[in-house]
């Protein structure tokens, strides 16, 4: 926390904000102590002067000197903000956390009441409430204080609610936790930061605005003076002695810069996500084994997909992070092929990476990359990009059926745009594609279907919709990621059946992601088990629960409770943690939660190895019998 | 541990009605599964019982009394299915069980008294003692489901109410979790409502299962029973439909 705060002192914009920031409040301390006399002082031989080297910035109509005033004046401008601030800040709060407090239909009132003000423009409320206050410093006080409060006020509701809503704040509820406590310990620390940004903005408005008051004499009143006042004053002779009302604008605008340089500086701080890295990096040492695919039982041509030596690297604070680590596997036509492997492992990067949709500031590279024949690597001859291939010949399914649509265009304009865009498609052909599509999913009445928008679709037919995006050109590939995690258990297995349909009818091939070893058991014919970033095992479905060797996917295997799981025994378990992409050690990346790890494991890294039946394993002790596996209490 | 009944309980938001007279009983010392699709009212049922939805009909009994959903003691705790939204980011985890932690009428637990109790809480379920300072961003998946866990026992409770509470983690971290729910069962004689959408799972821990299906309960009984021999049709529906079954490539055509 405190290391956030310090990090904005690092940044230009916080140093710029920061230091003018500094200086006004010494201003506003010292100026009126060191300099109150000489900006009172009475010059009535130099009325109304210009510069010169005795008043720098000239003098008023009592010969007072301007530039003295100015720099007096920073005390009265910066307490009446500062105050107007406070003010507001806390009515806003007030306003903003009642609706929690109180529940209900008094909740509901204030919420109500504070949108209706949120209706009104600032300077109006500005304006009504000052006339309300009367003229004054304190009137102005009043009224800015109370106008900038509902804009605050519902900046404060939305995020109270956000956070509100949060499951540990259910969780204190239940554990009898009284509200105004949950509000002081569970939600405001939660919001206050992106409150403080805005606070900080708002104070600079403020200063604004009470320039503007005074400067429409509604502010401050003589003999006291602020900058408002200043410009007022000087306002009258502005094409004889410029400066005069110019000096005071200066430094509104130079308190206004260093309240919102502040706010921006606190803002760009807090926006920094810090989930990415801050861990220490080790790039594995050497380069990854170089594995080599057999091919023999299929010629090249009957391969939809051949990569070989995959990796994407991100850029790390340490240097480099590698979270996907020279994959090699290929995808014959029409074969269904699985990826498993825990949240972390790489998969469905590789999936990413392949699709190309991996974005910057990642990069993928391979050894070689071919789809249907094409060097995804090499650009196009005529200066295209492969685009087209892959926007006709590669279907993409994704987790969250719902982020994968615009919501705000009809179900089948979106998959008729993607038969315009890569076949060439007219409006009317596509639009009957898409329909056809929408048909050829099992989706009911797809002429009204495709004219709805995402949100009267159920989780399941989305998913359905976006197979059948997949399906307006003629895919030879389909990349499913986790696509049924998100679904109902019932939908799931409909969806399943629909991806294995379209395979069979379409001959497509299937690379499916999954966390879930049963669901890619039941639709594919071999599995590839991902661990940090390297495919540890590949192998046939049937094998899976059988005849897998490495340890890993036996784990993996054993720790799910299927219908037939022993009720008796304890479920195996994992021991440790998965290993972080920055953070992989040498030797075999599963090393430290393996049973059967020696001193080898430790110190070199398996390659994939392929065995007998066209399988592959990444272990050094894949040919040890399996029973050292057995269901163990281990705490991970 | 205590009996939870749910007596003819419906719950209606605005015009729908989310659960439809629901009765169910948890049995002292023994947890039940609750399985249903995703809007069966799985969760209402759970937010009912701990005060966080509305209860328009019926009532929810513990041991024959109406159940307590107001003041410092509540005797039913929850554990909820996200571990990264269930803790508070701010807190460490010693602080977040120490909020829940029971107080007894005459007055509040020493310091020390408070530290003792947040370490043998987190023995209990597996952690160790010395996080207690730790803040839950530097605690994996699991972790936290165990703190979450933690925390709900920390108010003694006399009823868990666990909300799918395996869904948001790893299979590798599933296991351990699940575990120790049935450990906590054996060793303390924990009642439990547990919500799950994966039969696999509630038929590992639980003894008894009750299906849900549009806000009423259609099915309910022995494990065994109720998924070897299953008497309704979306009972037969949600076993069929498990991955790894044999019925599972039929071809419907409504999601």
């Amino acid at each position: 926390m405190s290391q956030r705060w310090f990090r904005i002192v690092k940044t230009p914009v916080g140093i710029v904000g920061l230091g003018l920031l500094a200086l006004i409040v010494l201003l506003a301390v010292f100026a009126p102590i060191l300099w109150g006399d000489k900006a009172s002082t009475v010059d009535t031989e130099n009325i109304l002067a210009g510069p010169s080297a005795q008043h720098w910035f000239g003098t008023d109509n009592l010969g007072r000197d301007l530039f003295f005033r100015v720099l007096v004046a920073t005390r009265l401008s910066l307490t009446l903000t500062l105050v107007a601030t406070a003010l507001g800040t806390v009515i806003g709060l007030v306003l903003g956390t009642a609706p929690q407090l109180l529940g209900g239909r008094l909740g509901r009132l204030v919420t109500a009441l504070v949108n209706v003000f949120v209706a009104f423009p600032g300077l109006l409320l500005v304006l009504v409430f000052a006339v309300i206050f009367g003229v004054g410093a304190r009137g102005a006080v009043l009224a800015i204080g109370l106008a900038v409060a509902p804009g605050l006020a519902r900046l404060c509701q939305t995020l109270v609610a956000g956070v509100a809503g949060l499951e540990y704040v259910a969780a204190a509820r239940i554990a009898g936790v009284n509200r105004f406590r949950i509000m002081a310990r569970h939600v405001l620390p939660n919001v206050a930061e992106p409150l403080i940004v805005n606070v900080t903005i708002t104070a600079g408005a403020i200063l604004l605005s009470f320039a503007g008051l005074s400067f429409l004499g509604l502010g401050v009143q003589a003999p006291e003076y602020d900058w408002g006042r200043l410009m007022q004053d000087g306002l009258s002779g502005i094409f004889v002695h410029p400066l005069a009302a110019l000096a005071p604008g200066i430094m509104v605008v130079l308190a206004g810069l260093a309240f919102n340089l502040t706010g921006e500086a606190i803002a760009g701080v807090f926006g920094i996500s810090t989930t990415t890295g801050t861990g220490t990096m080790q790039v594995p040492s050497g380069e990854t084994p170089v594995t080599e695919l057999r091919h023999d039982h299929e010629a090249d041509g009957d391969l939809v997909l051949d990569v070989r030596d995959l990796s994407v690297t991100f850029p790390g604070v340490n240097g480099p992070v590698r979270p996907v680590r020279g994959v090699s596997f290929a995808i014959a036509v029409g074969e269904a092929v699985g990826v498993v492997g825990e949240s972390g492992s790489g998969k469905s990067l590789t999936a990413l990476a392949i699709a190309g949709l991996v974005e910057e500031p990642a990069s993928v590279d391979a050894r070689h990359l071919t789809f249907c024949g094409t060097d995804l690597l090499e650009e196009p001859a005529n200066g295209q990009t492969h685009d087209k291939l892959l926007g006709t010949s590669l279907a993409v399914v994704f987790q969250d059926p719902m982020t994968s649509f615009n919501p705000t265009m009809r179900i089948g304009a979106q998959l008729a745009e993607v038969g315009r865009h890569h076949q060439g498609l007219d409006r009317k052909e596509a639009s009957e594609r898409a329909v056809d599509r929408l048909r050829a999913v099992r989706v009911r009445d797809p002429e009204r279907r495709a004219r709805q928008y995402p949100f009267e679709f159920s989780g399941g037919m989305r998913q359905r919709a976006m197979i059948g995006m997949g399906l307006m050109g003629s895919p030879r590939l389909i990349i499913a990621d986790e696509p049924t995690t998100a679904l109902d258990v019932t939908v799931q297995s409909q969806v399943l059946a629909l991806l294995q349909d379209v395979r069979r009818e379409e001959g497509a091939a299937l690379l499916l992601i999954s966390h879930d070893v049963s669901v890619v058991a039941d639709v594919c014919d071999r599995v590839l088990v991902m661990y940090a970033g390297r495919i540890v095992e590949d192998l046939p479905t049937a094998d899976l629960r059988t005849r897998a060797r490495h340890p890993y996917t036996r784990a993996l295997v054993a720790a799910v409770p299927a219908m037939t799981t022993d009720v008796d025994a304890p479920l195996a378990t994992i021991p440790g943690h998965p290993v972080e992409p920055a953070q992989v050690p040498v030797g075999c990346a599963y090393a430290a939660r393996c049973p059967l790890a020696t001193q080898r494991c430790l110190e070199q890294d398996p390659t994939l190895t392929a065995g007998p039946g066209g399988s592959r394993v990444a272990c050094w002790h894949a040919t040890e019998p399996a029973e050292v596996l057995t269901a163990q209490e281990a705490i991970a | 541990m205590s009996t939870l009944e749910f007596d003819h309980v419906t719950v209606r938001y605005g015009a729908s009605t989310v659960l439809d007279e629901v009765s169910l009983i948890v049995p002292d010392g023994e947890i039940v599964g609750l399985v249903g699709e995703s809007g069966s009212g799985k969760s209402t049922l759970a937010k009912a019982a701990v005060g966080l939805a509305p209860v328009h009909g019926g009532q929810i009994l513990l041991d024959g009394e109406p159940i307590r959903l107001r003041g410092r003691h509540r005797p039913v705790q929850m554990v909820f299915q996200d571990p990264f939204s269930s803790l508070d980011p701010r807190m460490t985890i010693g602080e977040s069980i120490a909020e829940a932690l029971y107080r007894p009428e005459s007055g509040r637990l020493s310091r020390a008294g408070r530290r003792v109790e947040i370490a043998r809480l987190l023995e209990l379920v597996h952690l160790d003692a010395g996080r207690a300072g730790h803040r839950p961003g530097e605690l994996s998946g699991g972790q936290r489901q165990r703190v979450a866990l933690a925390r709900a026992l920390a108010g003694r409770p006399r009823l868990v109410i666990a909300d799918e509470i395996t869904s948001a983690l790893d299979v590798s971290v599933q296991g351990a979790v699940l575990n120790l729910v049935r450990e906590m069962q054996r060793e303390l004689g924990l009642s439990m409502l547990f919500i799950s959408h994966n039969l696999a799972v509630v038929r590992y821990v639980a003894s008894q299962v009750a299906v849900l299906e549009g806000g009423r309960i259609v099915e309910h009984g022995p494990t065994a029973e109720v998924l070897g021999r299953p008497q309704h049709d979306y009972t037969r529906q949600l076993l069929a439909a498990i991955p790894g079954g044999h019925d599972t490539l039929t071809k419907e055509t409504n999601a």
